[in-house]
């Protein structure tokens, strides 16, 4: 597992230039997203967290695409999975891998919201919780996807197509989460969205990794 | 193969029977067909026997004959008009909404129905992927694609229903909200199916994404439900006293019947297609073949 | 022919599989004894690679079955990927790792240490660290080789290991096959170098168009 892991945050590291370009991405979008809105500072700040979540959540696809981009390159998974190896194993390793990264986006792109849309807060830990589970909901079934998505044509269309509905829940808490963060949380519905965010990434962490093995075996 | 046909169909009449006919009886017969069944119960019987009817016809379809789904095809029609009528025409109109209430006698059925596909699918789904008997694959493409047009379905009476009730075309109803995801999510699961030419990556990868889509399902409701539940809660239009019964009950059966024919005929078209993709090699001519 | 005694390496029986509306392979019957090298000749196209890819379990059989070391490729995969080794035409190399890197990934998962060593072996001490997109298509061969033999396998599938290699690599694949044969290994040698391998393979098999057309030499 351990090793598992191992090569793919070195895999990451070698195409760390990657991630720049993925920032950037996300960063004009939430630029874009202002322009859309118009320069009012209060809708802008009301809304700041959805912007972000929105922008993470775009970004995302580019990051979960290109996970598997080198394992198809040469064949590597299949080289992998006929390793004396569990299947499952590959799957949590690139899964953690992919909620490093977007939770790292996530971090990155905190400080964009902040001066676009004079979205602070203090509460820097309970946000970045927030950020760490909120990217574990993308990453479980966005990973499971994109070992689908990687062997077929159109892989750009479909991987948003069958993602976004599916995390509808997992962006709801997120957004609502961090909105209460930054504006305030009146009638203390943050344990309950907590709750909501926690339970939907236990469900989904374990079953993709039971179904990860069926999705890459041919 | 036909005796599961026949006892679906006494199923399903034990059904109407309680759950309509009797109905029917003491509002415009003034007599008690009811067998001494309390009017709890014959709803329970209704619905189970309902249920039961649907699993038993689709579980001993044996997608190839086309006599039987013609036959529930027919007879959900006939049912539907009945309930049509019902509700068009005989049936007061509500207390509050007047005569836009008149929608929900289909939209209520079609919602439930969906989800009894979308069920059925999922179903479908873990089973094929346990024997990877390719008639469940059909089943599971024939349910999701009735699912999803009833999803479809849900969302425009949706909007027809709350258009001159709100104001707007969409209120952001939990119910018909998740129904939206629930649509958009199956829709890419067809679309994934699409894309896929190998028979079996296909099956197998549907069927996980039909899985990871239904286990959300009640997961979206919920978070839906919270994220709205700051604004006023939209009460829903009464359908539960007994004037409202007959038309729903009779375009339930009606829908019901519809729906099954849909997934039978639909997957007769997936079984015929999987097996012209999955034909044996073809024999070669004496030449080759000369074994070790 | 005589009944041996011992469990075949290898047995398949009626295998086929397709592709979409093609079957690569139609059906494939044959038995190899342990510690044979056998050869697998035939066109391009005529469903090498596939067999190799059903054998070593990256690909199920569509019809038939086959067995692996005593093991069957579909029910107890597993047992076959522990005993057995592919080189395929894939090299399952990342292209942004270095040599040394791609083995040591490998080396941890299934927890072996002889890395530095083979890649000696087949000629790449000397570009351990430079990452494989620098590698020219015969380098990349002997490391996908260096790959395979770092999983000491029993049985080891090569599908044409002389492609794309210069002459001294086409002796390091003769000297390589030599020592897992006398190691007891049992070696497939799927090549259009039907003269080269035929001087050492005790047996040989021919496909075309998914069957086995003809055999020759003991095979049991």
């Amino acid at each position: 597992m351990i090793a598992a892991l191992r090569k793919e945050l070195l895999l990451q590291w070698r195409t760390r230039a990657q991630f720049m370009a993925v920032f950037v991405f996300g960063a004009s979008a939430l630029l874009l997203f202002s322009f859309a809105v118009g320069p009012n500072a209060e809708i802008l700040r009301q809304f700041s967290a959805g912007f972000m979540w929105l922008g993470l959540l775009l970004s995302s696809t580019l990051t979960l695409a290109e996970s598997f981009h080198a394992e198809m390159e040469n064949r590597a998974l299949e080289g992998m999975l006929l390793l004396p190896a569990n299947a499952r194993v590959i799957y949590y390793g690139k899964a953690i891998a992919n909620w490093l990264q977007l939770v790292l986006l996530g971090f990155a792109l905190v400080p964009v919201m902040v001066v676009l849309y004079d979205a602070g807060t203090t509460r820097l830990l309970s946000l970045a919780l927030v950020i760490m589970l909120g990217a574990a909901g993308l990453s479980a079934p966005g990973t499971l996807y994109a070992a689908m998505t990687a062997q077929v044509r159109s892989k750009q269309t479909l991987l948003p197509l069958l993602l976004f509905p599916l995390i509808v829940p997992a962006l709801l808490a997120s957004v609502k989460l961090t909105s209460l963060i930054i504006l305030g949380d009146p009638m203390g519905q943050l344990s309950s969205w907590m709750k909501l965010l926690t339970a939907f990434d236990a469900i989904y962490w374990s079953l993709c990794g039971l179904l990860f093995g069926r999705v890459v075996e041919e | 193969m036909k005796r599961s046909f026949a006892i679906a169909f006494a199923l399903l009449a034990v059904g109407v029977y309680f759950g309509l006919i009797v109905t029917a009886g003491e509002q415009y017969l003034h007599a008690d067909l009811s067998l001494g069944v309390s009017v709890v119960a014959r709803t329970l019987i209704a619905f189970l026997s309902g249920l039961a009817a649907v699993i038993v016809f689709l579980g001993g379809d044996d997608i190839e004959n086309y006599a039987r789904p013609k036959i529930l095809l027919v007879t959900g029609v006939l049912f539907l008009l009945v309930g049509s009528y019902f509700g068009l025409f005989v049936a007061p109109p509500e207390q509050f909404m007047g005569d836009t209430q008149r929608i929900m006698y289909v939209h209520v059925p079609t919602a439930w129905f969906a989800l009894l596909a979308m069920t059925i699918g999922f179903v479908s789904a873990v089973v094929f992927l346990f024997n990877s008997d390719f008639v469940w694959d059909a089943r599971m493409e024939g349910s999701i694609e009735v699912g999803v047009v009833f999803a479809f379905l849900l969302c425009c009476q949706g909007a027809i229903w709350a258009k001159p009730t709100w104001g707007v075309w969409w209120d952001w109803d939990p119910r018909l909200t998740t129904t939206a995801v629930l649509l958009f999510a199956f829709l890419g699961i067809l679309a994934l199916r699409r894309f896929v030419e190998d028979p079996v990556k296909r099956g197998i990868w549907s069927s996980v994404a039909t899985i990871i889509a239904y286990v959300d399902v009640p997961i979206v409701y919920f978070s839906v439900k919270w994220w709205n539940s700051l604004h006023q809660q939209q009460s829903s239009p009464n359908t539960v006293s007994k004037p409202f019964w007959i038309p729903l009950r009779a375009n339930a059966f009606g829908i019901l019947l519809l729906m099954v024919a849909f997934i039978m005929l639909r997957a007769r078209i997936s079984a015929l297609r999987l097996k012209h993709e999955l034909a044996p090699p073809p024999l070669v001519e004496a030449q080759l073949g000369e074994a070790v | 022919m005589i009944r041996n005694v011992a469990a075949p390496a290898i047995e398949a029986m009626n295998v086929a599989r397709r592709y979409g509306r093609r079957w690569a392979l139609a059906d494939v019957t044959f038995r190899v004894a342990p510690g044979r090298v056998m050869m697998v000749a035939g066109r391009n196209g005529s469903g090498k690679s596939t067999l190799f890819r059903v054998l070593s379990t990256a690909i199920r059989p569509d019809r038939g079955w086959a067995k692996v070391g005593g093991f069957d490729v579909e029910h107890e995969r597993e047992d076959v990927r522990q005993r057995s080794a592919l080189l395929a035409h894939q090299s399952y190399l990342y292209e942004s790792l270095t040599a040394k890197e791609n083995l040591d990934v490998v080396a941890r998962i299934i927890g072996r240490n002889a890395t530095a060593a083979l890649l000696d072996r087949v000629g790449l001490a000397g570009r351990a660290n430079d990452p494989v997109s620098t590698f020219s298509a015969g380098m990349r061969k002997r490391l996908s080789f260096a790959r395979a033999l770092l999983q000491e396998p029993r049985i080891v599938f090569l599908d044409e290991p002389y492609g794309q290699l210069d002459p001294e690599g086409f002796q390091l694949v003769d000297q390589v096959i030599r020592e897992l044969k006398e190691s007891g290994a049992t070696v497939l040698v799927a090549t259009h170098q039907v003269d080269r391998v035929a001087g050492y393979a005790d047996c040989s098999i021919t496909l075309d168009a998914g069957r086995v057309i003809g055999t020759s030499g003991e095979l049991e």
